[in-house]
């Protein structure tokens, strides 16, 4: 086995681990019924040892492939993710040692299994380093940011399991729908690991010819039905489907295909879950966290951006910075992930302002993470595969 | 407004609401309240005590909270818009006219207003640096309306604080106590590294102060990352040049004087996905050629301070250094990056001047095409004169060639070739591929034996003084969030009366829990009466009104 392969199947046991481990801190934590934490503690313990053990795999993972490539592997979009997904758990296992708490590891797993999963739908055969890419700064900075962005996701968890216990979901509110919408973006998510799983087992491909923004011809492959086509696109496979509707040429009608298809498989399940359970997402989980305390949910809130914000400051500006005035001559070009990084970093400063200046605390502090999650996710997610700058891995 | 004499004794500035000394409440709303507001330690500070003149209406303005976070999301929310299209300097296009028109080409109608409301540009527009100037004032004027009087309290306090400051403290004991109480707790404060100060019946036990200082330190850092950034601005601070150099050139480097750079070869490297890259092959066939390195060889030089303008035979060479991508060449303050190439640039062309008919050839010319000689002597007294060079020809204009830019992309050259058997001259105009006789058909001809190509690496010149200046920002930053966020302040006051009676109180801005884990290992050592958390008790208190409420 080479080391690629080794690092490849340490993922997967690494994963297996972490849904293992899931179902374990659910258990303990519906266990508790009389709320006395004494099966709590018991089942807990075991979740946590699951986890401990996945977290080495999946630094074994890391480094293995560190060794098979000859570079930090956070280079691309899938080792990027995939890095996320790890230091999410790793920040996990942090505060547990901190603050005991089953809980946040019944939300922060699913999650981190959800965005390994995602990683693993981009390319992720070993990539060479471009030019600009070959730097010890590549380690320094990338690894900096992803650890402070893990750590700053556990906020976010733990406001999640805030809001799922003080919201109150028997009475149409705000709240509730924002929460419900939480849910459901995290179930797209799996809508897009399910359809893009689908259609590379069946080994979907549509070739199509398109002009490009520039007016220049340009060849587009499409691994997902098409529902859109490219602008003035001309099928070059036979048997491909009719594309629905066609797009203007500023618009990746492949990539918008892709989030339509994840839109609807995604909105399926999301209703079949709801028709089989009859109750609402959010009140499926909410019987889980109703010993929670409170006050310790709001404490590993404001920890985790305590430890993630100096963090996040050091990594994704002061070593971007040296970074970029090495390989582009210039410490800041306002490129969108850059501009997207100020962002997140000025949002927790406001986090920390409000909480601080204002008394912000329990649930706006709350829903405060869960926004500041969200915009890592964008800048994650969209700035990369939307929005084209410098940073443009996939 | 007058200074406030406390009743015992110290004068407060005026705006007081606790004594800075014994710590009395000295303004109603003070009195009435069951828990101490001690986020200032009750200090006067300029923007809640003064609210008469414009002056102070501005200073208040900054100074809030409110306002500051408001400027953080509006400048937030500012930045994002910059991020809908790609701003200019991304675009292919460089003049006014032609970014305008890719905007509308491209994005249509939205990348039309785009272009119009001045997003394209967005974070050079007076707006958002103005939004970036309300931040760094509200950073000084909120840091200096809380640090100044937050330090004359601290400084001011005293060990013994009158006994209506303690029981408004969050932390509250009273009970009676043991003889050896009072000694027993200093011994044991001192153990966790309290600084503990006694006066008659008290005490008082401090630590960790300095990291009220944190977040002051930090928008300090700020300040002056911002002030670097706007040093920028004046001549001398920053220089951004770009240097096209061809292979085997030798030219001054833009903006500093003195400087020459020579570029020896240029070099573009392609992954091979073989032997040692195996592992990358897979990567390789999906995208194609992945670039392993870019890079200038270049020679720097330095003419002496003494030498004669335009003489360049003096030159003394500094350096050699290969220049390539993230090896930036430094010196003297200055960083020469690898930024950009052009691949087999024209550099001279060969032809021979032959008889069209005989073939009989008269020997070769070449001409360099950047500076093209105007005069060619061939074998036989045969020569060729250079009348015109088009080196990038687009057409003509009235007859006359036109050159569209400097660069030899499209040479075309005006000639007259003179013979013994031709004396009077033939003119021909040649291209490539191509050739015009404007007069009439000519007997001779030059015709293209070969040419000669070389690359162009484009540098990019910085010098960037205010680089320490932005680094010591962030060091100062990064001191002072650490500062303030790992460290807290924690604070006992213990009083023992006449009758042996403790009393008791705690004060910390962050993280009840250690200050209670530390009182806790106090109180069971010296025997201290038991303490509450009076904010705890009140919280529950309403926890449980709601609760009957609903
Ligand atoms: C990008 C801009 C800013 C950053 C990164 C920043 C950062 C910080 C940090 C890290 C803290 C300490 C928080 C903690 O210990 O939990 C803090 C505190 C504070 N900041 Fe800022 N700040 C910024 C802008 C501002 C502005 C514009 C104001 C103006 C009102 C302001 C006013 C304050 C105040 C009043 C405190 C609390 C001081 C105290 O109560 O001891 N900050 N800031």
């Amino acid at each position: 086995m080479s080391l690629a392969d080794l690092s490849a199947n340490l993922l997967y046991v690494a994963f297996i681990a972490y849904l293992i481990a899931t179902f374990v801190f659910g258990g303990a934590v519906k266990g508790n019924k009389n709320g006395s934490f004494k099966s709590e503690k018991r089942w807990g313990k075991v979740a946590i040892t699951l986890t401990v053990i996945g977290f080495i795999a999946n630094l074994g993972y890391f480094f293995t492939r560190w060794g098979a490539t000859g570079h930090a592997p956070l280079s691309n979009m899938f080792e990027f993710t995939t890095a996320f997904g790890m230091t999410l758990v790793g920040g996990f296992i942090l505060l547990y040692l901190l603050y005991k708490t089953p809980v946040l590891g019944m939300v922060v797993l699913p999650v981190a299994l959800l965005i390994i999963a995602f990683a693993s739908m981009f390319p992720s055969e070993v990539s060479p380093l471009i030019p600009a890419l070959q730097s010890n700064w590549l380690a320094i900075h990338v690894s900096t940011v992803v650890v402070a962005e893990g750590v700053l996701a556990i906020s976010a968890a733990a406001g999640l399991v805030y809001l799922l216990k003080v919201v109150d979901l028997s009475k149409n509110s705000k709240q509730r729908f924002w929460l419900e919408a939480i849910m459901y973006s995290l179930i797209l998510v799996l809508g897009f690991v399910i359809s893009s799983t689908y259609f590379s087992l069946t080994n979907y491909e549509a070739n199509f010819e398109y002009v490009d923004k520039e007016g220049q011809p340009a060849e587009i492959t499409y691994n997902m039905p098409p529902i859109f086509g490219m602008n003035e696109y001309v099928a070059l496979t036979d048997d491909a489907m009719t594309p629905l509707a066609e797009t203007p040429a500023v618009i990746n009608a492949g990539k918008l295909t892709t989030v339509t298809w994840s839109f609807i498989v995604g909105t399926i399940l999301y209703w079949l879950i709801r028709l089989i359970a009859r109750k609402r997402v959010t009140a499926i989980f909410q019987p889980f966290v109703k010993n929670v305390n409170l006050n310790l949910m709001d404490e590993i809130n404001y920890r985790s951006i305590i430890i993630g914000f100096p963090l996040f400051s050091l990594g994704a500006l002061i070593f971007a910075m040296i970074w970029a005035q090495i390989a582009w001559s210039r410490f800041w070009g306002w490129d969108p992930k850059e501009v997207w990084a100020l962002i997140t970093w000025l949002f927790y400063a406001a986090y920390l302002h409000l909480r601080l200046g204002k008394g912000w605390q329990g649930e706006k502090s709350a829903w405060l993470a869960v926004v500041g999650f969200a915009i890592i996710m964008f800048n994650l997610v969209a700035v990369n595969l939307i929005i084209a700058g410098l940073h443009s891995y996939a | 407004m007058e200074k406030v004499q406390c009743q015992c004794g110290h004068v407060n500035p005026p705006g007081t609401d606790l004594c800075e000394s014994c710590g009395r409440s000295l303004t109603e709303k003070e009195q009435n309240n069951t828990l101490a507001d001690m986020r200032y330690e009750g200090t006067a500070r300029r923007s809640q005590t003064y609210n008469k003149s414009i002056v102070d209406k501005i200073w208040n303005f900054f100074s809030s909270v409110k306002i500051g976070v408001s400027i953080i999301v509006v400048l937030l929310v500012a930045a994002s818009i910059g991020t809908i299209l790609p701003q200019q300097a991304y675009v292919p296009a460089n003049t006014e006219a032609t970014i305008k028109a890719y905007y509308a080409d491209v994005y249509g109608v939205p990348g039309q207003i785009y272009h119009a409301l001045g997003f394209h540009d967005l974070y050079s527009s007076f707006w958002f640096i103005a939004l970036v100037g309300m931040l760094a004032i509200s950073l000084i004027v909120a840091s200096l309306d809380r640090f100044v009087p937050l330090y004359r309290s601290l400084k001011n306090q005293r060990v013994l604080r009158h006994v209506s400051f303690m029981n408004k403290q969050r932390i509250y004991g009273k009970g009676p106590g043991n003889e050896d109480t009072m000694k027993k707790a200093e011994a044991k404060l001192k153990e966790l590294k309290y600084n503990v100060s006694t006066d008659k019946n008290g005490l008082l036990a401090e630590k960790g102060r300095f990291s009220r200082w944190g977040p002051y330190v930090n928008h300090i850092g700020l300040i002056i990352f911002l002030f670097g950034v706007m040093l920028r601005m004046i001549p001398g601070f920053y220089v951004d040049e770009t240097l096209w150099i061809r292979e085997g050139e030798t030219r001054a480097i833009p903006d500093a004087p003195g400087y020459f750079i020579e570029s020896q070869n240029f070099e573009l490297e392609t992954y091979t996905g073989e032997d040692e890259e195996a592992v990358f092959g897979e990567a390789i066939e999906r995208v194609g050629n992945v670039a392993k390195n870019y890079q200038t060889d270049v020679v720097l030089y330095q003419k002496p301070e003494d030498s004669l303008p335009g003489a360049t035979d003096d030159m003394e060479v500094v350096d050699e250094y290969p220049i390539r991508v993230n090896q930036p060449l430094k010196f003297d303050g200055y960083a020469v990056y690898q930024m950009d190439f052009r691949l087999d640039e024209l550099k001279s062309m060969t032809f021979a001047l032959t008889d069209k008919e005989t073939e009989e050839s008269f020997g070769e010319l070449t001409i360099d095409l950047i500076n093209p000689d105007e005069f060619y002597e061939l074998e036989n007294g045969a020569t060729v004169e250079l009348l015109g060079y088009y080196p990038d020809f687009d057409g003509f204009d009235n007859g006359e060639p036109q050159t569209a830019t400097p660069l030899p992309n499209n040479p075309g050259f005006l000639v007259e070739m003179t013979t013994p058997e031709t004396p009077e001259g033939e003119t021909s105009f040649i291209l490539i591929q191509e050739t015009i006789e404007p007069f009439g058909e000519n007997q001779y001809k030059l015709s293209f034996q070969n040419v000669e190509t070389r690359d162009v690496s484009g540098l990019t010149i910085r010098k960037d003084k205010t680089l320490p200046i932005l680094g010591l920002g962030g060091l100062i930053f990064m001191i002072g969030v650490a500062q303030g966020m790992y460290f807290n302040h924690r604070r006992f006051w213990i009083q023992q009366q006449e009758d042996g009676t403790v009393i008791l109180a705690g004060h910390t801005n962050k993280n009840w829990f250690g200050l209670k884990k530390d009182l806790d290992q106090v109180s069971e050592f010296a025997s201290l009466p038991a303490y509450q958390d009076q904010q705890e008790e009140t919280r529950e208190q309403d926890d449980k009104k709601g609760a009957e409420l609903t």
